[in-house]
């Protein structure tokens, strides 16, 4: 839990305050609920790990983490923490995950889930939540392809993917993800992928520190039905993982931008970071001048006011 | 009031009268940038001032300016239960108001006409009595400038209060009160334009009236719409959070709670689409605190996907439903209670969730309040059907006592040994949910979740577990079902008719069973307020009744029977049970339910 999150005032929902006394981190073990479900070698085994890890490097405690999550494989993944969690419809983990996030500023959201997921059916939300800044991480396991329903063409396959809906390969253009997420308005853009353990808890640390919504486009192999699709960004399979270089200057948009455009296996770190102020605090500072006004009163004495103007 | 009004005309001695009156039927007619409402708004309000009882109706056009508009408003010492059938005045604006409207007026009543837009029918002026006041140019004259259309509003309220002898002060001061905080100059040309009004020679008609004394209430009224009363109810029932997209007529419930909640500490999130309201209001109830979203028709439907997912995941959480007509796109600015079946049965899956429906906009306050508490203490969704006749109707009541009312549900985050969200050994099934925040001492958390389920919230496709939960989360619903109160019978609770409704149309029931009775028919009602789970025990009320006729504002269906009329069939399996339905967009009037109640009776015992 950062310091900032935990310094902010409580606004929707009064909280009790954790016990003073030093807790110690949780171990592996006490995070780990149900053995997943997904396939042996699946990328997501090590998504999963790197959010164990970082539950314990960060010392978070199991009450003050809620993993949310929509439909499709990696969205799973609240099952398989021991934490508050929610598992929710195909689609609109977002909108749900901001409700936790706007109401209840001592709680940190980290949201899970695919490319179908966030890019298809949910992209009305991604764009939305983006532009609002709602704090949050949200991090997108990235396949190309649709798992659970079992191969078919995903809102980021790449032309000519052959998928069960696509028999003779997808016409249709794929999304950039790092490129929706930047014109969309976020204000933490980070590409990863799975082959590289120390690079997605690196990821995943900045995400969480940032202040506003964080997104990362983890790359995650479905080795059932897109095998050897991330290959070229695998040293290990002959591929280059190349970090975004040191010269980068996250706040240029217009650079971000570029290096999103890329061709794959393209670069992995922080795209683009900026620090506008998140919907969390302009509600904050709404909530605390119209309390000015009424500072004393309780709430029924602030209804009895609109009802003294309607007699 | 029209005969007393057809006396007092004919009287002829030129000697100004005041005629006793018991209540008045004013409509007001013209386009919707004329601030009509103002003029109905500030009745309603004097009524409620002057412990009268007051009733409002209200169009509005669908275009986004002008268009025609009225505004009735019913005002009385009795009680008053519909807005009313027919006007006894109509003040005209426009031709275009005085012809579509004119035949709104009982024969012999009072049509008021700007004769500065309006040529009456020489026809007409033999059944109505005609009062043509050049009302544009008198409003300029009295305030000066080029406010061609500003303020003839308030010159045509003037007139109202000295036809009825309305309490000048008090209506000075509700002007005082509308306007204050604005340039001064605007508060001076409205009362400048009142008094013109108040005190223009009235011409040919010669008779004033006044009301008799009302009785005595047993509180200070408050005077409000139906959508009001619904937002201030959510707010005394402790709701902070909640989400909601635009659709008339719902909006101005999220506006209110947009503009209010931040001084509870709460806030309100206008988001991208339905869905994301739905999905944000579940996520802040998720998060410890029943949170609110609401819509009309067409986002009912959008949202209903979501809902299915809080009545699995046994989340508590409140649905208002601003009804509107339907199908699709609809009748955005007409009444009609055609989304019973959605509320009910909406989604796929079993799905069984709550659904009340306030009868008045009194009981949009306090139904407000016991969605909430319901939602808490079943941990299930709970739907408030109104429609668009009660949202805007304006109402006068008892003001509640808020600091009794007012309720605190801040959540409790202490520490517990152990949880089971979808605990299957709890009384009457119900299991709370317990936040995150909480800290679990087991160390085994939940997972709330839209797949079926164990106990712990982790997925299962066991058939006996499906089985087991389908069951919990009815059974929470028929635990409800049995505590609820049996509506109580209006009039005796035996005869030859039981008209049942539910929603807006309480007021016209009544008076229609208050009409029956007095020509000698064996009429009775009851009116449903909640309707699902329905309250045990309704058998035995029809068991005193030939005939049971479910009026609403919805189609009759394949089957004859109406939405709720179906519902009470499939429950009671009592062929006595009919449907009385229409479709026209428009609130029942008295005459129309007695009359489709004789054509029923004719008509027999059609289908069983």
């Amino acid at each position: 839990m950062s310091e900032t999150l935990l310094a902010k005032p409580v606004t929707a929902v009064s909280t009790t305050t954790p016990p003073v006394e030093e807790r110690k981190g949780l171990t592996k073990k006490e995070i780990a609920a149900d053995h997943p479900t997904w396939c042996p070698g699946c990328g997501d085994f090590s998504v999963l790990a790197l959010y164990f890890k970082l539950i314990e490097k960060r010392k978070m405690w199991h009450e003050k983490i809620t993993t949310v999550a929509g439909i499709g494989c990696s969205s799973r993944f609240p099952y398989f923490v021991q934490a508050h969690g929610a598992h929710y419809i195909h689609g609109r983990a977002l909108p749900f995950a901001s409700g936790i996030s706007l109401s209840r500023p001592d709680l940190h959201v980290f949201v899970f889930g695919g490319d179908g997921d966030a890019f298809s059916i949910g992209g009305n939300h991604f764009n939305h939540t983006a532009r609002k800044n709602i704090k949050m991480t949200y991090c997108v396991m990235d396949n190309w392809v649709y798992g659970l329903t079992k191969k078919q063409t995903s809102p980021t396959s790449p032309l000519g993917f052959k998928s069960k809906t696509d028999q003779w390969g997808a016409v249709d253009y794929p999304i950039n993800p790092m490129k929706q997420a930047i014109a969309a308005g976020a204000t933490f853009v980070a590409r990863t992928t799975h082959t590289n353990p120390n690079h997605v808890l690196q990821m995943m640390e900045a995400a969480m520190d940032h202040d506003g919504f964080s997104f990362i486009e983890c790359l995650s192999e479905c080795v059932e039905f897109y095998e050897g699709a991330f290959d070229a960004s695998n040293p290990r399979k002959g591929g280059v993982f190349n970090e975004v270089p040191k010269s980068h200057d996250v706040t240029d948009e217009l650079a971000a931008y570029k290096l999103a455009d890329e061709p794959f296996p393209g670069s992995f770190g922080i795209f683009y970071k900026s620090n506008k102020p998140t919907k969390n605090a302009k509600e904050a500072e709404i909530i605390k001048s119209f309390q000015s006004k009424t500072a004393g009163l309780k709430d029924w004495q602030i209804l009895q006011k609109n009802f003294d103007r309607m007699k | 009031m029209s005969d007393i009004i057809e006396k007092a005309l004919s009287s002829g001695d030129g000697a100004p009268k005041v005629s006793r009156i018991n209540e008045v039927v004013i409509r007001i007619a013209g386009n919707s940038q004329d601030g009509i409402q103002a003029i109905g708004g500030f009745l309603a309000r004097l009524a409620g001032r002057s412990e009268q009882e007051v009733m409002t109706f209200m169009t509005i056009p669908a275009t986004i300016s002008g268009g025609a508009s009225i505004f009735q408003v019913r005002m009385g010492s009795g009680e008053v239960l519909s807005s009313g059938d027919e006007a006894d005045v109509l003040l005209a604006f426009y031709q275009h108001s005085y012809d579509a409207h004119i035949s709104s007026l009982k024969k012999g009543g009072i049509v008021m006409f700007d004769s500065d837009h309006v040529v009456p029918n020489p026809e007409l002026e033999k059944t109505y009595h005609h009062v043509g006041i050049p009302i544009s140019s008198l409003t300029v004259e009295a305030i000066g400038g080029t406010a061609k259309d500003k303020g003839k509003n308030i010159y045509s309220l003037g007139l109202i209060a000295k036809t009825f002898d309305l309490d000048l002060p008090k209506l000075e001061k509700l002007i005082g009160e509308r306007f204050t905080g604005k340039d001064p100059s605007i508060l001076n040309n409205a009362l400048a334009a009142f008094h013109a009004g108040y005190s223009h020679s009235l011409g040919n008609l010669l008779e004033t009236f006044k009301f008799t004394d009302a009785q005595k209430k047993d509180g200070t009224q408050i005077v409000m719409n139906g959508n009001e009363a619904l937002g201030y109810g959510l707010i005394a029932a402790g709701v902070r959070f909640g989400a909601g997209y635009p659709i008339t007529p719902w909006s101005d419930i999220m506006e209110l709670l947009r503009r209010e909640l931040p001084k509870y500490g709460g806030m309100f999130i206008q988001t991208e689409d339905e869905i994301a309201a739905i999905s944000m209001a579940i996520g802040g109830s998720y998060a410890g605190r029943v949170s609110v979203t609401g819509s009309s028709g067409p986002g009912i439907s959008l949202k209903t996907e979501a809902l299915g997912w809080a009545i699995m995941a046994e989340m508590p959480l409140v649905i208002v439903d601003v009804q509107r007509g339907g199908p699709s796109t609809g009748m955005p600015t007409n009444i009609e209670q055609s989304d019973l079946n959605i509320a009910v049965n909406g989604g796929h899956g079993d799905a069984p969730r709550v659904v009340i429906a306030p009868a008045n906009v009194e009981d949009c306050f306090y139904m407000a309040i016991e969605a909430v508490n319901i939602a808490r203490k079943y941990s299930v969704p709970v739907i408030i059907l109104t429609d668009q006749g009660i949202a805007t109707r304006i109402e006068a009541f008892v003001q509640p006592n808020l600091e009794k009312v007012c309720q605190d549900i801040s959540p409790d985050f202490t520490p517990i040994a152990d949880h089971k969200p979808y605990d299957l050994s709890t009384p009457n099934s119900v299991s709370l949910h317990v936040p995150p925040g909480t800290k679990i001492n087991s160390g085994k958390y939940p997972i709330v979740t839209g797949l079926e389920h164990d106990e712990l919230g982790h997925p299962t496709g066991s058939p006996k577990l499906h089985q087991q939960m389908t069951a919990k989360r009815r059974k929470k619903l028929q635990a409800l079902g049995a505590t609820l109160p049996v509506p109580k019978i209006y009039g005796p609770s035996e005869g030859n008719v039981l008209l049942v409704g539910w929603g807006s149309t309480e007021g016209p029931i009544k008076e229609a069973v208050d009409r029956a009775r007095a020509a000698g028919d064996s009429v009775s009602s009851i009116h449903i307020k909640h309707i699902n789970p329905l309250p045990n025990g309704l058998e035995n009320i029809f068991s005193g009744f030939n005939h049971v006729f479910v009026v609403e504002m919805n189609d009759e269906g394949l089957y004859g029977f109406g939405q709720f009329g179906a519902i009470l069939r499939a429950r009671y399996c009592d062929p006595k049970i009919q449907g009385l339905n229409k479709t026209d967009g428009l609130t029942w009037k008295v005459k129309e339910i007695l009359e489709r109640t004789k054509t029923n009776l004719t008509a027999g015992i059609r289908k069983l």
